[in-house]
């Protein structure tokens, strides 16, 4: 019996050394973030040759992004300020689109056109980010050269539409599941006060629902700022800050895709500052992930103790 | 409550109280909104995919599929693109897969509610949302990199790609393996304690066979993401132009989606590559939506036989 219970532990402890890959490869990414990082503000030298550092201050709110010019500049403030606007752009679009949608999936949608619904939305959430910044490219840009008097078809606007259609899957998802989970006897208690559905779904099904709504809102939001292939291809890839929808713009996920191609591993200024990007980026994300964490787990909904 | 009785009661009440309509009429208008909102989810849809099908069909060929490119990609097939995507969805399927379900197993099985459990957590969460152009990186840094520059020098290659990938992935998996577990009523598990079975022989003999569907339906799933995936294999597997088929897991190899980045970056002749690219575009999808609704409707199947 004794030896049944020690071969248990070693099975345990197997499933407990395999569970850990996850923080692992979590600590493993941030290593190598901050290491390859680290020289664009420490200096280096590469070849016996000595290239001086940039300050972390300098870096973040530097207003020019050039990289490959003859007196190069390390200000990636137009390539946050791209992120954030393009980021934002879409949430106007994709908090609505999402939201309403989880509504009528969990409030209003008879059985059979729920399931018709959701696997549309699923397949929306599955079609690959180089399919949708491809029929940006082909398809929206030169109908918004058409439809507006503009001297780029590839542009903010277009970028946060497409950009757009890729969080309404999670945030439909996560309100979804934050909607259902609304007790019956709160609905029940509205409807009974004379309350019109609508009325039950404003005044009590949404509030009741906040935390997780917020936490789909803020997991849609950071799904746009690190999606890659969309901005690569259709935000125009100018690094200046933006002062109008129809500027293109480059943000930092379009500059390290483009960019780290035309470096040379370990050797050069540009390749480390692509890094810091990534790190910046991976911050802004991180955050973003622990505030939604948060958020799920301190509001937690239980039952009508939320209201 | 049944939604028809519950919006009956609500019409009946508002009747009563003689201010029904203009109530009504701001229901009406705000469900009118709801479904609006869900017709142009369905229509983006249907216009993206109606796009590739209306453009991408007549690029595709029995020598566009099976044929190798030419002209730098300009021509020719995207056989070789075909099997790049295959390999190393392949290849992170077969390193995640594992880890990923042993993963699930811990926290659903094993792991008692505390600190662990909640970093383990916390990570799987944040490596679900690190951006893939992160991964991208870090793949390039750790397993690319020659081991003189720190990193286990596997070069761009099958290899280094399906291991950024699979780490991509793992999150995906082991949330779809949690769900599956979960799904396995507690009854099993009891009734093979009960008859004197170990933790291990329960896992193993009961709980994993009844999770077996679910897990499947989570690496269809998996799969779809990596072959669909860019950014992450754009420095650590994709090569832009390699006309031929990989013969080690140390080649770099060409992929459908980096062929679709690739051709839109480097076009000088739209004229020429859009056909290709809608081609390219519409036998990617197909493998990902295809796989998509198996997963969906394997799923649906699931959860009818579980409600029985």
């Amino acid at each position: 019996m004794l030896d049944r219970k020690k071969k248990e532990n070693l099975i345990r402890g197997a499933f407990f050394i395999t569970a850990s890959i996850s923080i692992i490869a979590l600590g493993l990414i941030i290593y190598f973030l901050v290491s390859e990082a680290l020289p664009t503000f420490t200096g280096f030298d590469a070849m016996g040759e000595l290239h001086g550092g940039v300050s972390f201050f300098d870096f973040i709110f530097g207003t020019q992004w050039k990289p490959i010019s003859e007196h190069p500049q390390w200000g990636i403030m137009p390539l946050i300020m791209g992120s954030v606007w393009v980021t934002l752009l879409s949430s106007l679009i994709a908090i609505p689109l999402g939201v309403m949608t989880a509504v009528y999936l969990a409030e209003i949608a008879p059985n059979k056109v729920r399931e018709i619904v959701k696997p549309m939305v699923e397949l929306l959430a599955s079609l690959p980010s180089v399919v949708i910044g491809f029929f940006g490219l082909a398809v929206v840009a030169p109908i918004l050269l058409d439809l507006f008097d503009v001297r780029f078809g590839v542009n903010m606007l277009n970028a946060s539409i497409m950009l757009a259609f890729m969080a309404v899957p999670t945030i439909t998802s996560i309100a979804e599941d934050a909607i259902h989970s609304v007790p019956d006897d709160l609905k029940e208690g509205s409807l009974a006060l004379g309350a019109t559905h609508f009325e039950t779904i404003r005044r009590v099904v949404l509030p009741a629902s906040l935390s997780g709504l917020s936490t789909a809102v803020i997991l849609g939001m950071s799904r746009s700022i690190g999606e890659t292939m969309v901005v690569l291809m259709v935000a125009g890839g100018a690094a200046r800050i933006p002062t109008s929808i129809f500027d293109p713009v480059r943000p930092m996920p379009a500059s390290i895709a483009a960019e780290m191609g035309e470096t040379s591993f370990g050797l050069e200024r540009h390749y480390f500052a692509l890094f810091a990007i990534a790190m910046v980026l991976f911050i802004i994300t991180f955050l973003f992930n622990l505030l939604a964490d948060h958020i799920a787990h301190k509001y937690k909904q239980v039952g009508a103790a939320t209201l | 409550m049944s939604q028809m009785v519950q919006d009956s009661i609500a019409n009946q009440v508002a009747e009563d109280t003689g201010l029904g309509l203009r109530r009504k009429l701001t229901q009406e208008f705000w469900f009118f909104m709801f479904r609006l909102a869900v017709v142009i989810n369905g229509l983006a849809l249907f216009i993206i995919v109606g796009y590739m099908v209306y453009y991408g069909l007549p690029a595709i060929s029995w020598d566009f599929l099976t044929g190798m490119p030419t002209e730098g990609g300009l021509a020719g097939g995207i056989l070789p693109c075909i099997m790049g995507t295959f390999y190393l969805s392949l290849g992170s399927m077969m390193l995640a897969l594992p880890m990923g379900v042993a993963s699930a197993i811990y926290l659903h099985e094993y792991a008692r509610p505390g600190l662990a459990m909640r970093i383990i957590r916390l990570a799987i969460n944040n490596l679900a949302g690190v951006p893939s152009v992160v991964f991208g990186l870090f793949g390039m840094a750790f397993f690319v990199a020659s081991r003189d520059l720190g990193g286990l020098g596997m070069g761009v290659s099958i290899a280094s790609g399906s291991l950024t990938l699979a780490v991509l992935i793992l999150p995906v998996i082991i949330g779809t393996s949690e769900e599956a577990l979960r799904s396995v009523p507690d009854t099993y598990r009891e009734a093979s304690l009960g008859l004197g079975a170990t933790k291990w022989q329960t896992i193993v003999k009961v709980v994993l066979p009844a999770a077996l569907p679910g897990v499947l339906t989570g690496s269809i799933l998996s799969i779809s993401r990596a072959a669909g995936e860019t950014a992450a294999i754009m420095f650590t597997a994709a090569a832009s132009y390699n006309p031929q088929l990989a013969e080690s897991i140390f080649d770099e190899v060409m992929a459908l989606p980096y062929q679709i980045y690739s051709l839109s970056v480097s076009s000088t002749d739209p004229e020429r590559t859009l056909p290709l690219q809608y081609g390219t575009s519409l036998v990617l999808i197909s493998l990902v939506l295809g796989m998509n609704l198996i997963a969906i409707i394997l799923r649906s199947k699931l959860r009818k036989r579980l409600t029985k």
